[in-house]
């Protein structure tokens, strides 16, 4: 079924192709700098088996770096493809997961099970997960009497304001030390990373995204409009449900091991339009590639620009994308 | 016989507690072309929409080759009619190829070499040859018009091929469309129910585009039928002047008597 009309022209694939190697060229980046300094050259010959690398390098690299970076990788992948996605379903190029309450239904998990619990990764992670799926079908299912997206949309934002406020009550009754986790785990951060967690996230993503990369003929059917989606054959209402269902399932996870990682779902897809155009075949793989590049690159600034120390990684994604956006916008517009 | 046929019977369709369209009872067969006509607001849309399953009716039944449309799945819908809708507005640009090849859509069985020839056909009749390669959005508005047309091309192609006939419906096609564009659309719509046993129902404002195109004219007057017939019968002074509330002439065609000429006057 791929390619069916006209051989796909050049300029989609070799993106594909550069994005690919601007990836593992930011992987090699990633790896090497850090609080601990690893020689890349003994790194590639160490990893192609041609040498050796010294003791306390391999176990930084495969123990602490590694997971890290592949953690940055699924992370980024599942919340550009979440975005392109969401941006098809509303039609609208500002849309992301956190329009329906997503994002803010994580956090109000995290919240409450730092506040309300004696805490730990394990169960913050638990709590933001079903804390997200909560907020996006509620918005669901609110929203689902309108034939058209604005009553999902409108949900969405009723649930982002009541989630926010309840945050807020939870928050007004924190201690110092809940009110610190708090803080972070907002702002995001890959740093938690360890290979127990990623043996269960990544095979999961693996097979959400593979699942949304299967739907770009109907993304592509839905920016014609809802109508003519419709004569094509798409049901809108199980459409709408499908995606939104594999979206929540995309990056609920994601959000509840990495906290809030703002940005990269709207951004990196955003830009992948304005360079490929908007042909969802080949949007979501590029988005996918770039999410991973950008958090790849975000994760490898916020170790590097105050190190020792290192930034949370959403602050890097925000403030680096955030400033690059507004650029983007202000070029456009001339 | 119900292979190759559209019936609607006894339609009624309420947008709240307005009646839109009472009583509407219609067959078309394929190798037919029926034009809508009527004032604004007298129900051609919503007929329309109701024909290809797209807005609820209150009651009546909608059948095509005997089958009710109303618990249908959209992608057996999409199998057997295609529909070209008044304005498509996209916010997102695509290639223009990718907007024509969603006309395939529907039918992920068929070989890419009858996918690319559909295509070519289509590009081809909706005269956009020239834009083939250019994006969507660069496109004027009835290029655009064009290229969903050609869309819908595909589509019925597509259909005709695996059920051997189509149901195709345009609303308001050449609405955006120069002179020359207007006649080439509806000299395509016709071929295609003649030689590729399609029916057609199509909406169009133009007394004279539907007057030497259709074969048939339903003439709607707030939601109920005024008048189902040939032009020669439909189209008619006293009747138009009637619906339209604006005196009319017609007359014969200086040129072919067979084809009539309308004149709103005042």
């Amino acid at each position: 079924m791929q390619g069916r009309s006209v051989a796909p022209p050049l300029s989609f694939a070799s993106g594909l192709l550069l994005l690919s190697a601007l990836l593992l060229v930011s992987i090699l980046f990633a790896s090497v700098s850090g609080a601990y300094h690893i020689q890349a050259i003994q790194l590639l010959k160490w990893l192609f088996g041609v040498g050796q690398l010294d003791e306390v390098s391999r176990n930084v690299w495969v123990n602490i770096r590694m997971p890290r970076i592949i953690l940055g990788i699924v992370a980024g992948a599942a919340l550009g493809i979440s975005g392109a996605v969401m941006q098809a379903l509303f039609r609208n190029p500002l849309a992301e997961p956190g329009l329906v309450g997503l994002s803010a239904g994580a956090s109000l998990g995290a919240v409450l099970a730092i506040v309300l619990t004696p805490g730990g990764l394990l169960l913050i992670a638990i709590a933001a997960f079903l804390g997200s799926l909560g907020a996006t079908y509620l918005a669901y299912f609110l929203g689902r009497r309108s034939h058209s997206m604005a009553g999902l949309l409108l949900a969405g934002i009723a649930i982002n304001s009541i989630v926010f406020s309840l945050m807020g009550l939870l928050i007004i009754n924190a201690n110092d030390a809940q009110l610190r986790d708090l803080t972070f785990w907002n702002m995001g951060s890959l740093a938690g990373a360890n290979w127990i967690m990623l043996l269960g996230i990544v095979p999961w993503t693996v097979l959400m995204v593979s699942l949304l990369l299967t739907r770009w003929k109907a993304l592509n059917a839905l920016l014609l409009g809802e109508r003519e989606a419709f004569h094509l054959g798409y049901s809108l209402s199980s459409l709408r449900w499908q995606l939104i269902t594999l979206v929540a399932l995309t990056v609920g996870p994601i959000v509840a091991v990495t906290g809030g990682i703002g940005f990269v779902g709207l951004v990196v897809p955003h830009l992948v339009r304005l360079w490929l155009g908007s042909d969802h075949r080949w949007v979501l793989p590029a988005s996918v590639i770039g999410g991973a590049l950008a958090l790849t690159l975000g994760d490898w600034l916020a170790r590097v620009l105050i190190a020792p120390s290192e930034l949370p990684i959403g602050l890097v994604t925000s403030l680096v994308g955030g400033p690059f956006f507004i650029w983007l916008l202000i070029r456009g517009r001339r | 016989m119900s292979s190759g046929v559209m019936v609607v019977e006894s339609l009624r369709m309420h947008r709240g507690k307005r009646q839109i369209l009472n009583d509407i009872d219609l067959q078309l067969h394929v190798g037919e072309v029926l034009g809508i006509l009527g004032p604004n607001g007298a129900g051609k849309s919503s007929f329309l929409a109701a024909c290809c399953a797209e807005l609820p009716i209150t009651s009546g039944q909608i059948l095509y080759d005997g089958q009710s449309v109303l618990h249908a799945k959209p992608l057996d819908l999409a199998r057997t009619r295609a529909v070209l809708p008044q304005h498509t507005t996209m916010t997102f640009d695509l290639p223009v190829t990718e907007v024509v090849t969603m006309g395939a859509y529907p039918f992920p069985e068929a070989t890419t070499e009858q996918v690319n020839e559909w295509i070519d056909e289509a590009i081809e009749r909706a005269d956009i040859r020239h834009k083939a390669h250019d994006s969507y959005r660069a496109l004027s508005g009835g290029e655009q018009q064009r290229v969903q047309f050609a869309r819908v091309l595909v589509q019925a192609r597509a259909i005709e091929n695996l059920k051997g006939h189509a149901f195709l419906f345009l609303d308001e096609p050449t609405a955006s469309l120069d002179p020359k564009h207007q006649v080439l659309l509806m000299r395509v719509v016709r071929e295609l129910s003649r030689e590729s046993s399609t029916a057609v129902v199509v909406v169009l404002h133009d007394l004279n585009m539907a007057a030497r195109w259709c074969d048939r004219l339903m003439l709607l007057s707030d939601g109920e039928i005024a008048a189902l017939d040939v032009p020669q019968k439909v189209l008619r002074a006293d009747l138009l002047e009637r619906v339209y509330g604006l005196p009319m002439s017609v007359m014969p065609h200086p040129l072919n008597s067979d084809h009539l000429i309308v004149m709103a006057e005042g």
